[in-house]
Formats: structure tokens, C-alpha cells, sequence
């Protein structure tokens, strides 16, 4: 809400800069989010820091307050005119200008009363009003149709108060203005952009704000009138309240004006809703509109004539629910079905309005509308919130309503407005106010004990502080020992009657209105909580280093995917291996290709893939994230997966030796699974044949930790390479399940002792079926070492010319080594031997010959 | 045999003189020296001689083995003198030659900064509780004072599910009361942890918002936990998540599941609080919000109001990410751009 400063002072004295107050407001909960200037200069406080404001600063000697004494015509020219002007100076000062709305007073004499605009003498700067953007000048003396002229009468662009330059400014005469004054001093103003968060509701108007300043700033508010001048015949029997469901509309208050006239609402309030971005229409709607924003008290004003012509008789306002298929065209022009729920104020002919939001078109003011029938009333905020969202609506009225207005203010609203539209457009006010009231809000009074003060905030505040400040906030304080009784003032809405709420209320005010900052900065000396350290965060970390410690990535994918994409992820010829579970199926999702929680973290690692492939060579990628599975109860499981891709080079290009690179295959990915397991210090898996169905049946593993599946690794199937457009190079991907990974990493392992004896090196290659697996070889290899048989490394695989057809050739490098002495080379070739004869004995191994 | 071993000395010096690379040396070590070298031969004569004469050619063989493995010696480390002599002349390298490749591997910008909050706060006490994604209306917001139609609620555009009673979590705050009621037995122990995880929101993906992010909440609760604890504790991580001499602004703000509410700012770390384009020439950055736990929550997580209090503080990791890389665009971080990753 824009909150223009000399609206404010109508209410409170502001003996400190605009910025000052500004923070002060920001610090005690009201976010000023930014300050608009007309006209004023910016002002430096020392220690706060603005964005400096590149706004016009009105000259004191060069712009000035000025009255137009006659207009008279151009000799030359017809859409010019010359306007004399008093600007205080001894003589009058002739301004050539071309403003229309000056052209009316054209050679009709002195001009009475008289009117009073902005003047600019010569060398003032303004803003070029012809201009289509924002662009400076410099008032220079020259010729306009053969007449020299040095100064001009202002429009509202040319001053940077609005785009308007159809005419100059024209004011009514107040009594407070001198000719010559500076024009800074009359229309100079400062606008608050204020943000309020939704326990502010009290304050979304200029007194609601104004309070704050008091409180703030601990000056006197200052309230307007809310009596009215009652002369004409009593209300009693023109008009009738019926409330049928007072908890949607705990207050209903009207008022009745006779015999006025609907015009045009004078400068300073035109003035004042143009400032805060209303538009004008006329001096009784302008009325409501004005209240809405002054005392936060939304209302609407009737045609009371088009009223009793519908009843046929004195009306009787309802406010009830909708009848079935009931419809009602508002304001806007839009044709509405009214909901179940949406409150409306009604008559016996029908739907007038929807109450406290929006009214209806058919009993609106118009020019001919002589007898107005003002409506002030309380909605329940929730019914209003209702309304808003079912019919889409958003106004004023509504803004506040469905935060919440006190029903307090409706009396306060009405008897103001009434008031207000009587001085503006003259006629009587029925005597006596309608007031239907079957929902009074409970007074609240809460009990604070000083005590409880200091121990939440942590800050020793006396009896007497904490009193002063609810008192600056208008609550009603009475103290009791070392007890603060305080009933909350009758425009709040948001202090508790619950006890410990309605005591946290209170804190909160004592303590943003002393201040946040008087609070000290201490350390807890509360009893700490057993310190226990996390051991999924703390393996989960784990795995993100030693994978980042192999050289690869870490991503964060979004966790939104489809059903269809999942599908994609399956063969042709099988069925899918995604877990057996129901998507959690996003209602409202932010696109289709994304209306469900991921079941696995590949559909999105592919798609990495693909979009990093235009600008990299090799991807080495790892994401650690849950996945979803609705699995029948109401909330769904959330296990960690582990997704891993690698594509690409296996190394990248370079100039030196050995520049070898070849494509990463299952085995660089079995490389870095094994070595996870290992810093995991998990040593009892097996890997098995592959059984997902996204990978390629021969080139993929499963990974089982004491005979339970983990997960699942391989080159992808080529079908889904192509479905992906992943064809460019091989893609292989594993996904494992992080907790039993984490259940089955050894905490704790033991070492085994650095032996001092040598050990004896030798290579060996075996000849063997083709279809054996290596990992078959090398058992047969280990188990008939023995205890002496350290290491068997695979170094060599051969297939060819050299070796028969259906064999291939496996060679290791063996280190043999006896802990407890220094092995000999008969004791090397005795294992040698063992090894041999178990090969050719279990796998028909034959040694090839070098 | 007298005159065969000098001659044997003349020709094994003689070659020697010669040498001049470590090849052609072990060639002569083993010519002369080795096991079937010259000398060996010589004392392979021995058993030839008159024994009058073999002690005194034995010594001669000896004399000349000594003489022969110390010129070896000498020769030895003259040659290597100059081969280090050599190299140190012409073994220069173009030093500007681009590096081997090494594969370097990194974590995502949001995990670094998970990483450095966590063992801040873990220094004072605070403990990772992790929560889920997928949550309970009744968690996300009712139980954290935020009933149906609460005017709040239309902060948080909220992603549902099929299902009414379950959506995606908006905040990490519904982790709060899970963390009361698991770790709280019954509102009897304190409480410190903090809850990092993912939240999600239904808006327009922009350079400035996402439909996903992570969020960090901390929570203390104990028989005497103040509104100046909260402050201090804040303040402690300001000063070392971003540096010693940090300054911090505290303003009254309202979220619904804490009272007294506060945001916490911190002078701006780009310009030192002169006023930058990123702090929008105010001085401060927006780190946190935080507050007094509301007693409707204590009491949902099992606590009594009137004996129990306790803060709790959230903060967006991105942000301060986004902020100290000077990163403009949150679409970065899932988009996973190995080109944007491999900058950290």
C-alpha cells in the first residue's frame, strides 16, 4: 500500500526524517520496500544506506505556489491563452500557455474564487511535458507566437506527479494558501510502499499505520471526527436490516443521506486517491473509497431512489447466502454464479452486491442520484477468502476483509463517511445511524506476568516499560503486582484469549516496539541435548567424496518426472524393473512432463546426459537423491538412491605419451562401484548377471549384498540409447539403494599387519573356455594359493590367433609372500604348481605357453 | 702369468678411459669384473701354478681387483656428474605445455553450502534430522498454526497431491513437529537440531524462483531458551558463515508458527554495507527468518507453553550460494550444466 506522508501527519506529528522513519517502520515489522518522492529532496541519515532516487527536487525559489487571477486570449494564437498570475511578486506575471482546462476562463475577467496552480519562474528545471520519456528541463525565456515568455503554469507531468498534461494543475482555494510559497511545501510528498504481512490487518489503512508511527515514534495520534451533522428526518422506517447468518456478517451499519449532489470530488481528495493510484468518479463513491484506505473500513454506497423502486417501498437490506443457480452482474460488468458460500447483501427483489467484496451494478451511483444509502458493515475474513477464490475477485474491499477488519470500525466507518459526503455534496442525514450488531468480538484481556517477559526475551524489561509500550499501542493496561493486565484495543483482531498465545502476542509487541535491537546477543545456557552423531548424513557425505575422489560430479535433478518418461525407460521386449509402486501424483503440476514424483533417478540422469552432450566429450556424473514410492499408506516411502553415468572417453585428449583414449565400457563403471565398496569397506558382495531390463542383458550386473539385491548397474539397452538419442557414445548407468549400502558398510574393520618378508612376483596365463567367467578363474586361483597367495591381479585378456578357437587367455599377476619368513623359490613354485593343477583340474585350463 | 695381469690392467684401464655412458660401463664392470670377467679367470688359474708362486699371485689379483673396482667407482660417478651435468643444461621442458588431464570431479554448489551450514551449526550443538519431502497437510501447515484458509497459506503456493490430505512440502518447518514428538519423549528433553532438505513451490520457473529448493531449519527447545539466545546464535553463524566482523539487522516480521517473529539481516558482504546493486543499495542481505517457537506449535509437538519455549530459524542455502558466486540465475542449479559445476 502506498502510504503518501502528509497523509500521515493529518494523524500523528513526524519529527524525524521520511528514511528515518522509513527503517523504523522496517525494524518494527512494517516493511517499507521502498519511498517515492514529488517533488521533496532525499535526505541522508547518517548510518542508513538508500538507493539514491533519481526524482525531480522542487527548486523553493523556482517552483512555487500561484494564483491565476484571469485568463486572457493569445493575440495570435487560438490554442494558446495568457494566464496572469499572482505568485506573490508585485506585479502579475503573464504565462502563455496551451492548457484546455484554462481555456473556459478565457477573457471572462477576474476570476472568483480564485484558483490556484503550480508555477514555474524562469531557470526552473521540470520535466519536458511533450516528452514521451522521462527527459529534463530548463525553463528558458523565448517567443511563443510573438509574446516572450519566461515562466509557465505547471501540469502534473511537467512536476512528476503523474502523466497527466491535458491541463494544468488547478486547486480550490484553501485559506492556508499564499501566493509565492513554495510549491514543495503545498505538494511536496514523500509515498511509503509499505508490505504488510497478514498479522498486520489493523494496519492496511493511513490511521492503521499512523498508529504505528505513534507507537514507534511515541507521539499522540490524532483521530479524525467520526460525528456527523444529523438534520434531516430520522432513518427509522426508510430503510430495514436483516442479518439471516450472523457469523458470516457479525455487523451491519447504514446511514442515509437526502438531497445531495453527485460531482466531482474536490482537489485534495481527487489529489489524494490519484497519489495512492485511484481513480477518481465521483464525490460519493470517491467517499468510500477514501474511507477504505483512511480507517481501513471498506464501504459502498447506494442509490437509495433505485432501491425503494425495487421494493416498491421502504427496502429491507438482507445479507444471506445464495440461492441455487442465483446469479448477480457486479461492477466489473461480469455475470457471476454465486457460489454456496459467497455472503451477499441483498433486497427483496434480489442479490444487491457481494458483501464486503464487490457490489452489483443495478443500484450503483450515478449523476442523477440524489439520496444516498451508505453501507458500512463487518464480513468473516475466511467467507470473504472463500469468496475471492471461487469468483476470482480482488478488490480493495476484499483485500481487507479477508485479512480481517474489526466490526468496531464499521460505525466509526459510517458515521465518517456519511459526514464526509454531506460537506462534499451537500443535502441531510437522516438522524440516527442503523446498527445491526449480532456478533460482538469478545473483549480480550491478557495477564503477563513482567517475569515471564524477561525470561522469553531474554532482556530484564520492568513492570512500568512493558506498560508504557502496550499503552502506545492503545491497550488497555492495568497492573497487578508484578502482573500486566492488558485488554487489547477495539481495532485488533490478532491478540489471543488463549493464555501462553495471547502472552506471545504481547512479547511480540513489547519487544519490536523497544526494539530488536535493545535485545542482547547471548549464548544458549540451556541443558544441551545428548550429541549423536547421524551415520546416514555422515556415509551419505562419505559417498559424495569418494565419488567426487574418482573424478566425477555430483548433480541435483529435479525429483518430478511422469509415468510416461518412467515407461520409457523399459525395453520393448520386457517389462519394466522399476520398483513395484504407485506414482505420488501431483494435482496442480507446474508441467506434464512432470505430474509425479520419480520412482528411480535415471529417466533424469539420461536427460542430463543428453543436454550435457553438445558441450562435453565425457560425462562422469553422481546424484544422491530420494525417490518416491506410494506404497498404500497414506504418505509414500522416500529411499536414498545413488544414480551413477559415465559416457564418453575414458580419457580425455591430450599432447604427452600414451594418449590411448578409448570409450568407457561396464568396467569403468564396475571400477568405480568397486571402489566405493571398498572405502565402504563393504567386502561380502557378489555381482550377479544383470536382471534389469534397462540395461543390455549382457553387459549389466546386479550388485547383492549378503544375497539382497542393491542395485543394479551395465551398460544401458540400446533400445533406450535410442530413445534418449544417447547413441553417440556408450552410456552406463547404476543405480543402488543408499541405506543398505549404509547397513551393510563396516563401521568398524580391523587391519592387517605390515609383513617384513618379501614377496615373490610372478605372472601366469591361463588358457580357458571362452564362456568362463574371469571371476570364476580367479576363484579357483585364490582358493588353491591358499594363506601364501596374496594377490591375483587379471592383466591380460586374449582372444586370437595365438589360441585355439572357443578359448581365450587370461593372464595374472601372483604375489606370493609368507608372513613368517622370507619364501624360497621351491616354496613359490610349490604354489605355482597348486594353482596350476586346480586350474587344469576344475576349468581344463591349460598355462600357454610364452 | 706375471705379464698376463698387467696386461689385463692396461687393457681393462685403458677401456675404462673410454667410457662415457652408464651402458658401456656395466658392459666393462662385467667384462673385467663379473663373474665370468677376466679377474674371475685369472683366479680360476690359480690352482695352475706352483704353490710357491699362487699366494703371491693371489695377492696380485687381489691388488689389481681393488685397483679395478675403485677406478670402476670413479669412473662411475664422473659419468654420472655428467649426466647430471647435462641434464641440468639441456633438459629444459616447454613448461607452457597444457597439463595431463586430470579427471578433477566436484560437488554441487548446494551441497557445499549444506556442508559448511551443518558443521557450523553442528559446532553449537545443532544436529541433522532429516525429514521428509512428501508431508501431511496437517504437518505442513495446521499443526504449524496455519489452519484452512489462514491468510498465510497464500504466501506458499503449494504443490498437491491426488491425494487432499498430502502434498509436497513447502517449507522444511513441518519437520519441526516431527522432530518434537520423535525426539522431544512426550515434551520432557530439549531439542537442537536442524532440518535440511528439499521444499518445492508451485510458481513460475524464472532466473529468480523454482519449483524446487533447499531449505535449512533450525530448531532449539528447552526449559529456558530466549529470544537474545536466538539473536546470539544467529549472529554466531553470521560471523563465521560469512566473516568475523558481520554485522546483523534484526526486523519484526510475522510467520505464523513463530511469535515473536524476526528476519535477520546481514551487512551486505559484497560492498562491506556500502550499498551495491545486490543489496539493492540498502547495505543488508536477507539470511534467515526466524522467532520464538508459538506456543500452538510447542503444544503440537508435545510441549507445554508455560514451561517450555524455543526458537527456530530458516534460511535458503541457494541464496547465499547465488551470493557469494555471484551466480544470477537459480535455473543453474538443476539444470546441471557440467560446465557450471566443474566452476566449483
Amino acid at each position: 500500500m502506498l502510504v503518501p506522508i502528509s497523509w500521515l501527519r493529518e494523524f500523528v506529528d513526524i519529527d524525524v526524517p521520511v528514511e528515518l522513519l522509513a527503517e523504523r517502520l522496517t525494524v518494527a515489522g512494517l516493511e517499507v520496500a521502498h519511498l517515492q518522492y514529488i517533488g521533496l529532496p532525499q535526505q541522508s541519515v547518517p548510518g542508513l544506506r538508500m538507493p539514491s532516487s533519481d526524482h525531480l527536487v522542487w527548486d523553493r525559489e523556482k517552483l512555487l505556489l500561484a494564483r491565476i487571477v484571469e485568463v486572457k486570449a493569445h493575440p495570435k494564437a487560438d490554442r494558446l491563452v495568457l494566464a496572469m498570475v499572482d505568485y506573490g511578486a508585485e506585479e502579475l506575471e503573464q504565462c502563455v500557455t496551451g492548457a484546455t482546462n484554462l481555456f473556459g476562463y478565457k477573457d471572462k475577467g477576474a476570476i472568483d474564487p480564485p484558483i490556484w496552480s503550480a508555477f514555474a519562474r524562469e531557470g526552473a528545471e521540470v520535466w519536458d511535458g511533450r516528452s514521451a520519456k522521462p527527459k529534463r528541463m530548463t525553463l528558458k525565456g523565448r517567443e511563443l507566437r510573438g509574446i516572450y515568455n519566461k515562466s509557465m503554469v505547471c501540469s502534473e507531468k511537467e512536476l512528476g506527479i503523474s502523466d497527466e498534461h491535458e491541463g494544468v494543475i488547478v486547486m480550490e482555494h484553501e485559506a492556508r494558501y499564499v501566493a509565492g510559497a513554495p510549491l514543495a511545501d503545498v505538494l511536496g510528498d514523500v509515498l511509503l510502499d509499505i508490505e504488510f504481512t497478514p498479522n498486520l490487518a489493523r494496519c492496511f489503512s493511513m490511521i492503521g499505520v499512523a498508529r504505528e508511527v505513534a507507537a514507534v515514534l511515541n507521539v499522540k495520534m490524532r483521530y479524525p471526527s467520526f460525528d456527523f451533522l444529523a438534520a434531516g428526518a430520522p432513518i427509522d422506517g426508510q430503510v430495514k436490516i436483516d442479518i439471516r447468518e450472523p457469523d458470516l456478517n457479525p455487523r451491519f451499519t447504514l446511514a442515509l443521506l437526502r438531497e445531495t449532489a453527485v460531482k466531482p470530488s474536490p482537489f485534495w481528495l481527487q489529489r489524494r486517491l490519484k497519489l495512492i493510484g485511484q481513480r477518481p468518479r465521483n464525490n460519493i463513491v470517491d467517499v468510500t473509497n477514501y474511507l477504505t484506505f483512511e480507517l481501513g473500513q471498506p464501504m459502498h454506497a447506494f442509490d437509495y431512489d433505485k432501491l425503494v423502486e425495487r421494493a416498491g417501498g421502504p427496502p429491507t437490506i438482507i445479507t444471506r447466502l445464495p440461492q441455487p443457480g442465483e446469479q448477480l452482474e457486479t461492477l466489473d460488468g461480469v455475470m457471476r454464479d454465486l457460489g454456496s458460500e459467497t455472503i451477499l447483501v441483498a433486497d427483496t427483489a434480489g442479490a444487491l452486491s457481494l458483501g464486503g467484496v464487490i457490489g452489483g451494478g443495478d443500484t450503483e451511483i450515478s449523476e442523477e442520484t440524489r439520496n444516498v444509502l451508505l453501507e458500512a458493515a463487518a464480513w468473516n475474513n475466511i467467507s470473504i477468502r472463500k469468496t475471492i477464490r471461487q469468483q476470482k475477485v480482488h478488490t480493495e474491499a476484499s483485500a481487507r476483509f479477508s485479512r480481517g477488519v474489526h466490526p468496531s470500525q464499521a460505525i466509526l466507518g459510517c458515521g465518517r463517511g456519511i459526514e464526509l459526503m454531506r460537506q462534499l455534496g451537500g443535502g441531510a442525514i437522516a438522524s440516527g445511524l442503523l446498527d445491526a450488531y449480532p456478533r460482538q468480538p469478545a473483549t480480550v484481556t491478557v495477564q503477563l506476568p513482567i517475569e515471564r517477559v524477561t525470561r522469553l526475551l531474554g532482556m530484564e524489561v520492568t513492570l512500568e516499560q512493558a506498560a508504557a509500550v502496550l499503552r502506545r499501542l492503545e491497550f488497555d493496561v492495568a497492573l497487578e503486582g508484578d502482573v500486566i493486565r492488558a485488554t487489547a484495543p477495539d481495532h485488533r483482531l490478532d491478540i489471543s484469549a488463549d493464555l501462553a498465545v495471547g502472552q506471545h502476542d504481547l512479547l511480540e509487541e513489547i519487544a519490536r516496539i523497544i526494539g530488536y535491537d535493545q535485545i542482547p546477543e547471548t549464548i544458549m545456557a540451556d541443558e544441551m541435548p545428548p550429541q549423536r552423531e547421524n551415520t546416514t548424513v555422515l556415509i551419505e557425505e562419505r559417498i559424495r567424496d569418494i565419488l567426487v575422489g574418482q573424478g566425477l560430479y555430483e548433480v541435483i535433478n529435479y525429483r518430478f518426472t511422469s509415468r510416461e518418461r518412467e515407461a520409457m525407460l523399459a525395453p520393448s521386449s520386457a517389462p519394466s524393473s522399476l520398483p513395484e509402486a504407485d506414482y505420488v501424483e501431483i494435482a496442480n503440476p507446474a508441467a506434464s512432463e512432470r505430474d509425479a514424483l520419480r520412482h528411480t533417478l535415471m529417466t533424469n540422469m539420461l536427460e542430463t546426459a543428453i543436454n550435457n552432450a553438445r558441450f562435453q566429450k565425457t560425462q562422469q556424473v553422481f546424484e544422491i537423491g530420494k525417490v518416491y514410492l506410494s506404497r498404500g499408506d497414506v504418505l509414500p516411502e522416500e529411499p536414498l538412491h545413488l544414480g551413477i553415468l559415465l559416457t564418453g572417453e575414458r580419457k580425455q585428449a591430450w599432447w604427452g605419451e600414451g594418449n590411448s583414449r578409448g570409450e568407457m565400457d561396464f568396467f569403468d563403471l564396475k571400477g568405480v562401484l568397486e571402489s566405493l565398496l571398498h572405502a565402504l569397506h563393504i567386502a561380502d558382495y557378489t555381482l550377479e548377471r544383470g536382471t534389469h531390463s534397462s540395461f543390455h542383458p549382457g553387459r549389466s550386473a546386479d550388485l547383492l549384498l549378503a544375497g539382497e539385491r542393491i542395485g543394479s548397474f551395465g551398460e544401458i539397452h540400446p533400445e533406450l540409447a535410442a530413445r534418449f538419442k544417447l547413441t553417440a557414445a556408450r552410456v552406463l548407468y547404476g543405480e543402488f539403494a543408499v541405506e543398505l549400502l549404509i547397513r551393510h558398510h563396516q563401521r568398524l574393520h580391523a587391519i592387517e599387519a605390515l609383513p617384513a618378508t618379501p614377496a615373490v612376483l610372478e605372472d601366469i596365463a591361463l588358457v580357458v573356455n571362452a564362456d568362463t567367467p574371469a571371476s570364476e578363474v580367479e576363484a579357483v586361483i585364490r582358493q588353491a594359493g591358499g594363506r601364501l597367495l596374496k594377490d591375483a591381479l587379471l592383466f591380460d585378456v586374449y582372444v586370437g590367433d595365438q589360441i585355439p578357437p572357443g578359448k581365450k587367455s587370461l593372464a595374472y599377476a601372483l604375489a606370493y609372500q609368507d608372513e613368517t619368513k622370507t619364501l624360497t623359490d621351491k616354496g613359490a613354485a610349490k604354489i605355482r604348481k597348486k594353482i596350476i593343477g586346480a586350474a587344469r583340474h576344475r576349468l581344463k585350463a591349460e598355462l600357454r605357453s610364452q | 702369468m706375471t705379464g698376463s695381469i698387467e696386461d689385463i690392467r692396461r687393457e681393462a684401464l685403458e677401456a675404462l678411459a673410454h667410457i662415457a655412458d652408464g651402458e658401456r660401463l656395466a658392459d666393462w664392470r662385467s667384462r673385467f669384473l663379473g663373474r665370468r670377467g677376466a679377474l674371475n679367470s685369472l683366479f680360476g688359474t690359480i690352482g695352475a701354478l706352483p704353490p710357491e708362486e699362487r699366494a703371491g699371485f693371489g695377492q696380485r689379483v687381489n691388488a689389481l681387483q681393488q685397483e679395478l673396482n675403485q677406478s670402476f667407482e670413479e669412473r662411475e660417478s664422473l659419468i654420472q656428474s655428467q649426466l647430471m651435468a647435462r641434464d641440468l643444461e639441456e633438459g629444459e621442458i616447454d613448461i607452457s605445455l597444457p597439463a595431463y588431464p586430470r579427471r578433477r570431479g566436484g560437488l554441487h554448489p548446494s551441497t557445499r553450502t549444506h556442508r559448511e551450514f551443518q558443521t557450523i551449526w553442528a559446532d553449537m550443538g545443532f544436529q541433522v534430522y532429516q525429514s521428509r519431502d512428501v508431508e501431511e497437510d496437517e504437518f505442513n501447515f495446521t499443526l504449524l498454526n496455519l489452519p484452512p484458509h489462514h491468510p498465510a497459506r497464500d504466501m506458499q503456493d503449494t504443490f498437491y497431491t491426488k491425494d487432499p490430505r498430502v502434498l509436497l512440502r513447502t517449507h522444511t518447518s513441518p519437520g519441526q513437529i516431527r522432530a518434537m514428538r520423535e525426539l522431544g519423549a512426550g515434551g520432557t528433553k530439549p531439542i537442537r537440531v536442524i532440518l535440511p532438505g528439499m521444499c518445492y513451490r508451485q510458481e513460475q520457473v524464472t532466473a529468480r524462483s523454482e519449483i524446487q529448493f533447499t531449505q535449512v531449519e533450525g530448531l532449539a527447545i528447552g526449559r529456558n531458551i530466549r529470544m537474545s539466545d536466538l539473536k546470539g546464535t544467529i549472529a554466531e553463524f553470521a560471523k563465521r558463515m560469512y566473516s568475523p566482523t558481520a554485522k546483523v539487522r534484526y526486523r519484526a516480521s510475522y510467520f505464523p508458527f513463530t511469535e515473536p517473529s524476526m528476519e535477520v539481516d546481514v551487512e551486505c558482504f559484497l560492498c562491506d554495507g556500502e550499498g551495491c546493486r545486490v543489496c539493492k543499495h540498502t547495505g543488508w542481505l536477507e539470511i534467515a527468518g526466524s522467532g520464538m517457537v508459538h506456543p500452538d506449535v510447542l503444544r503440537n509437538g508435545g510441549y507445554d507453553p508455560s514451561e517450555w519455549s524455543g526458537f527456530a530459524f530458516g534460511m535458503g542455502p541457494e541464496r547465499i550460494t547465488m551470493l557469494k558466486h555471484g551466480i544470477q540465475d537459480i535455473r543453474y542449479f538443476w539444470a546441471n550444466d557440467l560446465r557450471f559445476l566443474e566452476q566449483f
